[in-house]
């Protein structure tokens, strides 16, 4: 019966096919495309990271801290007149312009991750609960909140609100650099060195560390362990809200009420690819993820292949290093 | 006491199965020994525990003669007329509840989050259509057979996602499972042979037909599928609760508890969780099977990440651990949208705040898991305790009263 199934399977394998072809052509313009998705990735995989450093839980509803700074963004370019078409405005007010939505969208993450940890987690750290307690309610806080964004602005996108016109910068390897890449790869890469300072050098930062290595005695030590779980979450709202431009600046009509869901499981991953808990982690994570996903799309040639490939990826490191590829926790993170 | 001659039997093992034991184990695991005394009496479970086994059969024989009937009563509060067919909606009560108690053992006996259940259920679902519907290019197969191998494919399934990765820590078991998920979906919708969107047309159903010569399995009418899944939860149900039982099912709950602690104690716990898997797996196969079988038709629309939620909704409503817990919650999950339709649109997001409030003031959700092993726990320090209460007993009085001073 065996062979009869075997020899009546349908044998053609068209539907994976790798285009080396494609992807030496495109090899160049895939990996500058890849890091801008990659920076995205790693400020929002920098949230997951640093609540799992200190407190050992995956923030699921930080997809959703992400997806409220997207709506922020796309309210206040909304109302500054920013629409599906190119703005006709000066350099200079489209930057002040962009620098407003960007607070918006910083004050609004923080915001939801700050109301989130207080009704949500908070009463469950009072009574110890056990992880798979906090895990769900992670899910169920994700949940509600991308429901509640359903029931209020429906199911399909919201329209697209056009930044700017990327303008070619330079070229690479016969690639054109634009200026939407440029941005969005240098802003990144700005908020997540500043992040990486504050947590090794302030003071702040120390107290999260120290918070991350062993709660109890940084209690005793004198941590303020609520403040710094405050600080966390809040730091992770920020970095979130930034992303929330970054997205909307790369995919103008991407805002949409499950839009947060998918970018977050891909940011998680990342920040399992290079190490959960480890700050600089997130951003090799995050980076190596977008390019493993635009490299998997072309080389097979569907888009619906870049999350296959990432997963698969990250199932294969994890095996290989199932601490991640940096692997240090966040606490043990020196310098 | 000599080394060979391994633990004695605790005296007051038998204690364990008294209905006083048990209520107190239905509360709150952590709960103090001496606070129990005062629990008030009469809650069910404690007066189903304090009834006799034939009793409990008789009781139970009731239950499930009227849980065959209800589509056939069809009440009229209960009903979900006129604005779904109520066979229909038992069929889909039923289905849920199957998929609950296997994600329960997942969940519920093992403690591993599985984010990615709804892809055992598609894969089931696949390998039902794929051998029996005339849309698809394999060998065709009867479709009562289809089931078991729905199971065994699903199970391998299982292991294969199982093996590389239950060894990694249990928060990432929740990310990959939920990758898997997606996977499966996307596969679905890119594989050829899968077909899409377009799906499988008239899968297979049981043979046999009415005396006028009509197929008795049809898409349309929900009650002979009920009655068929209704049998398979009860046998299902009677596997399960022996598993849970046995060395198996104490090896799942030690696994759940700390998993340290038993792999040092000398549980193989990567063993016990891929079996855990492998069984949630499969029983996730056979719902799915049965489901394509129902509906008739299967494409990649409804294998999202969101229906594997909802799946752990229902398990997490119910009840993790706890198999009344699971069926009640997982008829919940379908029921409410479909009684309530005004309200069916609402559904994540209703299920979403049910996740997080019971989480948060009642995380053993409905019907709270009997913690046996804790119960053991709990008797051998009650038997120590009264073991040496001669001299050490003004001792603890004066630790406990210590405790006391410093809790206040």
């Amino acid at each position: 019966m065996l062979t009869s199934l075997l020899t009546s399977m349908p044998m053609d394998n068209d539907w994976i096919s790798f285009d080396v072809a494609s992807l030496g052509e495109n090899f160049w313009s895939a990996t500058f495309d890849g890091l801008t998705f990659g920076s995205i990735y790693a400020l929002v995989a920098l949230g997951y990271t640093l609540v799992y450093g200190v407190l050992n839980l995956i923030n699921f509803a930080h997809s959703e801290v992400f997806i409220m700074g997207c709506y922020a963004v796309f309210f206040t370019l909304n109302g500054l007149g920013f629409g599906p078409n190119v703005p006709h405005l000066s350099l200079a007010s489209i930057v002040l312009n962009l620098v407003l939505a960007l607070v918006i969208a910083m004050i609004a993450s923080a915001l939801t991750a700050f109301l989130v940890e207080r009704v949500a987690y908070k009463p469950l750290r009072k009574r110890n609960a056990p992880r798979l307690v906090f895990l769900i309610t992670a899910i169920g806080v994700s949940f509600t909140i991308q429901y509640t964004i359903y029931a209020i602005r429906g199911p399909s996108p919201e329209a697209a609100v056009t930044m700017f016109k990327p303008t070619p910068i330079f070229d690479v390897f016969g690639t054109i650099i634009d200026s939407q890449q440029l941005v969005i790869v240098i802003a990144a890469v700005i908020m997540m060195v500043l992040t990486e300072r504050f947590i090794s050098k302030s003071r702040t930062g120390r107290g999260i560390r120290a918070v991350a290595q062993d709660p109890d005695t940084a209690t005793l030590m004198g941590v303020n362990k609520e403040r710094i779980i405050i600080i966390t979450f809040v730091i992770g709202g920020i970095l979130a809200g930034a992303a929330a431009l970054f997205y909307v600046m790369k995919i103008p009509s991407g805002v949409q009420y499950n839009g947060g869901f998918v970018l977050g499981i891909k940011a998680f991953a990342a920040a399992v690819l290079g190490g959960i808990g480890n700050v600089r982690g997130a951003l090799l994570g995050g980076l190596l993820l977008g390019l493993i996903g635009n490299y998997g799309q072309i080389l097979l040639g569907n888009s619906q292949w870049t999350d296959v490939v990432a997963f698969m990826v990250l199932v294969l490191v994890l095996l290989v290093r199932p601490e991640g590829i940096l692997g240090t926790s966040l606490g043990r993170s020196k310098a | 006491m000599s080394m060979t001659d391994g633990p004695t039997p605790l005296p007051s093992a038998k204690a364990a199965q008294s209905a006083d034991d048990r209520e107190a184990l239905t509360t709150a695991p952590g709960a103090s020994i001496a606070g129990r005394k005062g629990k008030k009496p009469g809650s069910l479970g404690q007066r189903w525990n304090a009834l006799s086994r034939q009793q409990q059969w008789a009781f139970l024989l009731i239950v499930v003669v009227l849980a065959y009937l209800l589509p056939v009563i069809n009440p009229p509060i209960l009903t979900t007329e006129p604005g779904n067919n109520f066979g229909l909606a038992c069929f889909n009560m039923a289905r849920f509840a199957l998929i609950a108690i296997g994600l329960n053992v997942v969940i519920g006996y093992a403690g591993l989050l599985d984010l990615g259940y709804v892809a055992f259920f598609a894969v089931g679902a696949y390998v039902s259509a794929m051998l029996t519907s005339p849309d698809s290019a394999f060998l065709k197969i009867p479709y009562l057979w289809t089931i078991p191998v729905a199971m065994a494919v699903t199970m391998f399934f299982g292991v294969l996602l199982g093996i590389p990765t239950l060894r990694l820590r249990g928060d990432y078991l929740a990310i990959v499972t939920l990758g898997f998920g997606e996977i499966v979906r996307i596969l679905a919708t890119i594989i050829p042979a899968m077909k899409g969107q377009v799906g499988f047309q008239s899968v297979g159903h049981p043979p046999g037909t009415a005396a006028d010569g009509t197929p008795i399995f049809t898409n349309s009418n929900g009650i002979p599928w009920y009655w068929l899944i209704l049998t398979i939860i009860i046998i299902v149900l009677l596997l399960v609760g022996n598993l849970e039982r046995s060395r198996v099912g104490r090896a799942w709950v030690a696994i759940r508890e700390d998993e340290d602690a038993a792999e040092i104690m000398g549980v193989p716990t990567f063993k016990y969780k891929v079996w855990a898997f492998a069984i949630g797996a499969s029983v996730g196969g056979l719902s799915g099977a049965l489901a394509a079988g129902q509906v008739g038709f299967i494409s990649n629309q409804r294998f999202d990440v969101y229906t594997s939620i909802l799946f752990v909704a229902a398990v997490v409503l119910g009840g993790a651990g706890n198999k009344v817990g699971a069926i009640v919650g997982g008829a919940l999950v379908s029921y409410i949208p479909d009684r309530f339709t005004a309200i069916a649109e609402y559904k994540y997001l209703i299920f979403g705040i049910a996740l997080v409030l019971i989480m948060i003031f009642r995380s053993q959700g409905l019907f709270p898991a009997r913690q046996r092993l804790l119960s053991y726990g709990r008797d051998a320090y009650k038997w120590a305790v009264k073991k040496d209460d001669g001299g050490a007993s003004a001792k603890r009085t004066a630790g406990t009263a210590q405790e006391k001073g410093a809790q206040a």
